[in-house]
């Protein structure tokens, strides 16, 4: 749906030129949710903003549908922004229009008539939940209520691509959570693809299928969310993951279990159906080794079930073989933190 | 002349008062409206104009900018004298009510422009960059996104402009321009009459603190935030 070629972003200045982007490419899928995550300064609004051309890449292509939308502009490209909608961290709303005028504004600009635009904003009110607050003006609204605004006005033209620059960063954790359901919501129920720019992996966890890590201008992983939480494999992503499933052991405990003889550490990581089975009695039923639970935790990416496991295992090195055999044989994440002499 | 009550003098004083009034209001809304059609465009033109928004054009803003500057720098009542040639062409005098407001609106359309400016520059750039991103035009973004956010804002300029196109009309009045400074010099200073120099005083109060309040209140009445 969305390719991203080599994309350049270098801002030039007096004070010499900054990159903002180097060589991004991407390819995001029809249908996918797909979070871009990096820390501020990352270039990742950068990012979101090339791709609908509110910046002009200094080189790259970005297609969209298959039209490459750095070689138009003008007219033609004001139309293919009007299938790309967007939402905004500070909502970004005219303050002198009521949420009704508001989200009747895409489709003025468009050229609806009027009947045909009273019809449409009559179908959105509902579907963001504000069909109460039709006259209401956005500065009586809460935080959650204006992004609803925000993204009613971004789905009035029927997009086939969503973007949304760290439309959440402004709420707090319980609006997050409503405006993140509804944006699932719309993926599943309308179809259309979704880019997520966020610097919370919360957000990656709660909606994506996919994501991208972007640090220093650069795309340095991308994987499907599963696998970004399951093995992470940069530094950063490491981090990310860390910063929502925060199973880290304290030092001194680690030191406290590490100096025993035929033991080491290590830490699962299991998803979907694999979190149901019963792993640990089935570990130690068949290769004999003890096992001591010392950290865990189970939450969920999307709707799937995700756990990871911080585990003491003791026993002879041949029984220790046949448990790493095992593990491998369910297809589980292990990673060894620390071998015991 | 003592102020008193005598019905005669009352009388008096008020048929002075009255035509200088008029003429004073035709010569504001007239010059303020004139000023606005042509100040309101450059304004507009110098925001959009500007680095970074809808349609840059460094050599449209910087031009535009020194005019603006230019004609701000000169007095007004030397610039009045010295549009006299320009005047008579036009309106085919340069004296009296109709021929104050040709100067009045040449100096007073910068002032405009800049009161505009100011205005525009209070919109957000998120907001603007939220219309570019459904695919307005720059026409669009200026008519549904720039005056309709910036009109409390472009009515309390509205009223300062008026007020101080007041002021410039009393100037207007020395060199024969009519209205209430006209009225001023004529009796108040040059005939001494202390009590009509106060009088258009306290009228022009009036009319400024009139003018100040019906902008505000209409400004509040526009705010939505």
């Amino acid at each position: 749906m969305i390719q991203i070629e080599n994309v350049s972003k270098v801002y030039s200045s007096r004070h010499g030129q900054t990159k903002a982007l180097e060589n991004v490419s991407l390819h995001i899928p029809r249908g996918a949710v797909y979070g871009i995550i990096g820390l501020s300064g990352a270039g990742k609004s950068t990012l979101v903003r090339c791709l609908n051309l509110l910046e002009q890449p200094t080189g790259g292509r970005i297609l969209i549908a298959g039209q490459d939308l750095t070689k138009v502009s003008g007219q033609t490209l004001r139309q293919a922004r009007q299938k790309i909608g967007m939402i905004f961290q500070h909502f970004n709303l005219l303050q002198s229009r009521t949420v009704a005028g508001n989200i009747a504004f895409p489709l003025e600009i468009a050229g609806l008539s009027k009947t045909e635009i009273t019809k449409r904003v009559n179908e959105l009110l509902p579907l963001v939940g504000l069909a109460e607050k039709a006259n209401a003006y956005p500065a009586e609204l809460s935080g959650g209520q204006k992004q609803r605004v925000g993204i009613a006005r971004a789905l009035a033209l029927k997009p086939d691509v969503l973007l949304c620059d760290e439309a959440t960063s402004a709420l707090d954790p319980q609006t997050t959570l409503s405006i993140l359901n509804l944006v699932r919501e719309i993926n599943q129920t309308l179809g259309l693809t979704i880019v997520i720019i966020t610097h919370e992996m919360k957000v990656i966890k709660e909606i994506c299928t996919h994501v991208a890590v972007l640090h220093q201008s650069q795309i340095i992983e991308t994987a499907t969310v599963e696998d970004i939480f399951t093995k992470p494999q940069s530094t950063i992503a490491r981090e990310f993951v860390a910063s929502v499933f925060p199973n880290e052991m304290p030092e001194e405990l680690l030191q406290a279990f590490a100096n025993e003889a035929q033991s080491e550490i290590l830490r699962v990581r299991f998803l979907g159906e694999k979190a149901a089975r019963p792993i640990i009695s089935e570990l130690i039923r068949n290769s004999e080794v003890e096992i001591n639970i010392l950290y865990g935790s189970i939450d969920h990416l999307r709707t799937t079930l995700f756990g990871s496991l911080t585990l003491e295992m003791k026993g002879s090195s041949e029984q220790r073989q046949n448990a790493h055999e095992y593990l491998k044989s369910r297809e589980l994440e292990v990673e060894v933190i620390q071998r015991g002499v | 002349m003592e102020f008193s009550l005598d019905p005669v003098y009352l009388g008096k004083l008020f048929d002075l008062l009255l035509p200088a009034v008029g003429e004073t209001v035709y010569m504001v809304i007239a010059a303020t409206f004139l000023a606005y059609v042509l100040g309101l465009p450059l304004g507009i033109f110098l925001v959009v104009s500007s680095p970074g928004h809808i349609l840059p054009n460094p050599w449209v803003e910087k031009t535009l900018g020194t005019v603006i500057n230019i004609l701000r720098s000169a007095p007004f009542i030397i610039l009045m004298v010295a549009l006299i040639p320009i005047t008579r062409s036009l309106v085919g005098t340069s004296i009296g009510t109709t021929a104050a407001i040709f100067p009045l609106v040449i100096s007073t359309a910068p002032f405009v422009a800049r009161i505009v400016e100011t205005s525009l520059k209070e919109v957000s750039e998120g907001v603007i960059e939220a219309a570019m991103s459904m695919g307005a035009s720059p026409w669009q973004i200026i008519t549904k996104v720039l005056l309709p956010e910036a009109k409390a804002s472009l009515v309390l300029g509205i009223a300062i402009t008026t007020i101080s196109v007041i002021g410039y009309t009393a100037m207007a009045g020395t060199v024969g321009g009519g209205g209430l400074g006209d009225l001023a010099i004529q009796y108040g200073y040059n005939r001494f009459r202390t009590d009509i120099m106060l009088l258009t005083i306290v009228v022009l109060v009036i009319i400024v603190q009139g003018v100040q309040s019906m902008g505000t209140a209409m400004a509040r009445k526009v705010t939505h935030n």
